[in-house]
């Protein structure tokens, strides 16, 4: 089945003519019809896609079909970030990302369901019904990328686009048992994605393999002079020490002694001699209680979000402020509070200085460790309904991932473990110091090829 | 007694411009609102406020706005950043407004007036808003909105509470149009609202250190002369609210021209909360010292500077240089400047000149060399020689056919003198002397 294909396979049999766009196309789209309706993955897809991909077929991606994120722009479809606020939102404009996935032979084969804003790590805040999780349909995706994250699960694409602010790429490929990279703050073009948090939003792939990760953010890194925070020096070829030797590498492990992370903590233990079989040294490493890095985010987030969401207020696009859902506006109403002289200290300010607090911790961590490994999320993924009555449940979800979320630092979920019964998935965070995005995919790869929890890998 | 005696006038003055860079202040937009052809064709997802857009600052307007700030001997932020202004309006784009709160590029300068000093405290860089057009359509009433000015980049240089009267604030604004023109960063159009007005105005009771517990702003002046009688205005009455041992409400007031008086627009019990917060989407910016070194060293000498030069190098009066060094552009007070220079080489009378143009009666414009200007000033005051004997004839024949101003003059009404020599110059066709024929006309008149 070519829907099955990883984007390094898919590539590899399109440049041997082992089959046609037209076939891989077709085999997609079939797969679409049979799974979205139930899985709700797409919000709205690419009529044009095959047409497109034919005329991007010499390029590096040679037309291979991306499920983008529908909080990036697209100038051909509607894009609404999972809120109703934008219902029938048609940019006038291509998000950085996607002029670059284009540029470089990708097709954006349809705009896939997040949280509404990407406020949630479950899509259950979707405007537009929840998405669930191909690998159970009784559980949720995670999120907010959860409808990129369940069509590479459910071979709806060849890969996927998502955007993270704190875990929103790497939770939801944990929990659909993929691969999820969030590159360095800066890494990738933010230009044309609906700001959530603007100061930690980092738009990034979600692959099927370690490797496809690295060929599709080789496609859509880079400066942008749309974005002033995006970083001016050259993006180095990211698939450059896949392969190598992991021999000699110092890997610290992450450990919180914390209510709730004992399963993972003990399933990832047992991986861990995986990777000092491969050379590497592992150590238990201790950093800054990550419950300090969810109060951060919860400020700052906020407080950004109440404000990039001030511009919907339905007089140029859009529908007007009434259409916000319950999330939105709860996030917009603490965000405001936080940077209202209402409180007699400057909250946003507060937490900044924690946030550098984290940035220290994390300097003194790479001062000893080339990388850092740890669960990506608590636990496996949760039943349908989960999210409701728990207003924290993301930012709890995402606990392992906000120090690296509210730093800028990258980071890579690979899945680590699954269960036979549920059919889910664990999912290992593996971060590196800034810009050395090539040292995780480095790191990886070399467990993913040497263990049997990716499903991509298993088939071939 | 009057208010002056009891009360001292706290005035501060905000001035906007708009900068003229090729491009808008955050995207690459057109950045020529006045000459656009159609609303809303010099827009993007930036300046409209698109999902995803993002400001991208502009170089040349930072510069810009330290060259302003280094020209009216502020210090400069080395350390600088923008920072988000949050308020709901139709006119604002992106709900919020790009600003600089606590840390803007230049602070602490000043710019003399004849009336005193007057400190800047700030000199920041924002974005211009949209334009706001209330129209009817069809017999119903629209507001349509047009955004080829948002994010125009948009200076504003705040004073310290120094001014004292009308007279002082036209006087500044004056002279911070000229400056601005004269750097050549902005057009300053005030009809178009390319230069706006806010003035901050109370009294305080003399002999009381601390500021008045409220304070009154007026705001959309679009003209100096309103600026001046809007203050004056304002000043009368809050005094006479204070004299009737009440405090004047803190408020925003407008200038009503064909009344002329100041009028309430809306009432402002408490400050305002905008929810200021660093703007993630652009990084800090740093300047180094060498970088403001070379902005200042490129700053022409200002008109200020210059009369200053005037004044000492050709003994002209300080109101002599100030007026003459009231120009618009650097090159118009070069040329100025290099006539001076001629003039003192061949050592005429710079006074002269000066009082000549003041006065208008010598006409030149820069179309003219340095050169051509003195030769011009020159034949004003050139005379032709005329034989003693021919002007004594003259003289005869005028006092002969005037008998009764002779009488009057010698029964001491010496203005008749002024008729005589008009006389005497008009019965030839010759520029004679003013000097000679007066001294000779005398002579004959007291003989």
């Amino acid at each position: 089945m070519l829907n099955q294909l990883t984007l390094t396979q898919t590539i590899e049999g399109l440049k041997k003519n082992q089959f046609s766009l037209d076939e891989l196309y077709q085999a997609v789209d079939q797969a679409i019809g049979k799974k979205n309706k139930k899985l709700n993955a797409y919000l709205t897809l690419n009529e044009k896609s095959l047409a497109t991909a034919k005329k991007q077929s010499k390029k590096a991606l040679m037309g291979v079909p991306i499920a983008v994120k529908d909080n990036f722009c697209t100038a051909e479809l509607r894009t609404t970030a999972s809120s109703k606020v934008l219902d029938n939102f048609q940019p006038p404009f291509n998000a950085t990302v996607v002029n670059k996935l284009e540029e470089n032979g990708g097709v954006v084969l349809g705009k896939t369901n997040l949280d509404a804003w990407a406020h949630g790590s479950s899509t259950e805040t979707s405007d537009y019904g929840r998405t669930l999780n191909p690998r159970n349909t009784d559980y949720l995706p995670g999120g907010s990328s959860g409808g990129s994250a369940a069509a590479v699960a459910a071979d709806m694409c060849i890969a996927a686009i998502g955007s993270e602010t704190a875990g929103s790429i790497r939770q939801p490929a944990a929990w659909c048992g993929a691969v999820g990279v969030k590159p360095t703050y800066g890494r990738v073009s933010r230009y044309g994605v609906a700001a959530m948090a603007s100061s930690t939003d980092s738009p990034g792939p979600i692959t099927k393999t370690v490797e496809d990760g690295a060929v599709l953010l080789n496609a859509i890194a880079g400066h942008d002079p749309l974005d002033a925070t995006t970083n001016e020096e050259k993006s180095p070829d990211f698939t450059k020490l896949i392969g190598k030797s992991i021999k000699g590498l110092k890997i610290g492990y992450i450990y919180h002694d914390t209510e709730g992370l004992e399963m993972v903590n003990e399933k990832l233990e047992s991986q861990l001699p995986v990777l000092e079989k491969l050379g590497a040294k592992v150590e238990k490493a201790s950093a800054l209680d990550p419950h300090y890095a969810i109060g951060v985010y919860t400020v700052v987030q906020r407080a950004e979000v109440s404000s990039n969401l001030a511009r919907y207020d339905g007089i140029r696009y859009g529908n007007d402020r009434s259409y916000f859902c319950h999330e939105a506006k709860k996030r917009q109403m603490l965000g405001t509070y936080t940077i209202s002289r209402a409180t007699e200290i400057n909250t946003y300010q507060l937490a900044q200085k924690v946030r550098t607090l984290f940035v220290e911790d994390m300097k003194k961590l790479f001062s000893k460790y080339d990388i850092l490994v740890s669960a990506t999320s608590p636990g496996f993924a949760k039943k349908i309904g989960a999210t409701e009555g728990s207003a924290m449940f993301g930012e709890l979800e995402d606990m392992l991932l906000e120090p690296s979320s509210i730093t800028g630092y990258p980071g890579i979920n690979v899945p680590f473990y699954h269960d036979p019964q549920t059919n889910l998935f664990l999912g290992m965070s593996l971060v590196v110091p800034m810009w050395e995005e090539q040292k995780m995919f480095h790191v990886a790869d070399a467990f993913e090829k040497n263990t049997d929890w990716n499903t991509w890998r298993k088939q071939s | 007694m009057s208010w002056q005696d009891k009360y001292k006038p706290v005035i501060g003055l905000e001035t906007h411009a708009e900068l003229k860079t090729a491009s808008k202040m955050f995207c690459g937009c057109v950045n020529d609102p006045f000459g656009a052809k159609q609303p809303n064709s010099h827009t993007c997802p930036v300046c409209l406020g698109m999902p995803g857009g993002l400001p991208v600052p502009n170089k040349k307007a930072i510069e810009w706005t330290l060259k302003i700030g280094l020209a009216t001997d502020c210090e400069v932020n080395l350390f600088s950043k923008f920072d988000r202004k949050h308020y709901f309006y139709p006119d604002l784009a992106k709900g919020y407004q790009i600003s600089q709160y606590d840390l803007p590029f230049c602070y602490g300068g000043k710019l003399e007036t004849s009336q005193g000093i007057i400190g800047i405290r700030r000199v920041h860089l924002e974005e211009d808003t949209a334009k706001l057009l209330h129209k009817k359509i069809d017999g119903k009433d629209v507001s349509l909105i047009d955004f080829n000015r948002s994010g125009v980049p948009l200076v504003e240089i705040v004073t310290e509470p120094d001014i004292r009267n009308g007279a002082q604030a036209k006087e500044y604004g004056k002279k911070m149009r000229q400056l601005l023109r004269y750097l050549d960063v902005a057009d300053c159009d005030m009809e178009q609202g390319g230069m706006r007005l806010e003035a901050n105005i109370s009294l305080r009771k003399k002999g009381t250190k601390e500021l008045p517990s409220y304070k009154v702003e007026i705001k959309n002046i679009n003209s100096f002369r309103f600026m001046e009688q809007a203050i004056d205005y304002e000043l009368e009455r809050q005094a006479k609210i204070l004299d009737s041992g009440e405090t004047p409400q803190q408020e925003t007031r407008g200038w009503d021209a064909t009344k002329n008086q100041t009028f309430s627009q809306r009432s402002k019990e408490e400050a305002e909360d905008y929810r200021y917060f660093p703007e993630p989407d652009i990084p800090p910016i740093r300047f180094t010292e060498d970088q403001v070194e070379k902005i200042k060293s490129a700053l022409p000498e200002t008109p200020q500077q210059v009369a200053g030069r005037w004044e000492k190098d050709y003994e002209l009066t300080a109101a002599q240089a100030a007026q003459l060094s009231t120009v618009e552009s650097e090159s118009e007070l070069a040329w100025l400047d290099s006539i001076l220079k001629l003039l003192n080489q061949q050592k005429l009378d710079i006074q002269l000149f000066a009082n000549d143009l003041i006065n208008k009666k010598l006409s030149v414009t820069q179309k003219l060399t340095p050169e051509e200007v003195v030769k011009r000033f020159e034949s004003l005051h050139a005379t032709e020689e005329i034989d003693g004997g021919e002007l004594a004839g003259l003289i005869q024949e005028v006092l002969k056919n005037n008998q009764d101003a002779v009488e009057k003059y010698q029964a001491g009404e010496q203005q008749v003198l002024g008729f005589l020599m008009g006389q005497v110059l008009g019965k030839i066709d010759k520029k004679l002397d003013p000097k000679q024929v007066r001294n000779a006309l005398q002579t004959a008149l007291e003989d």
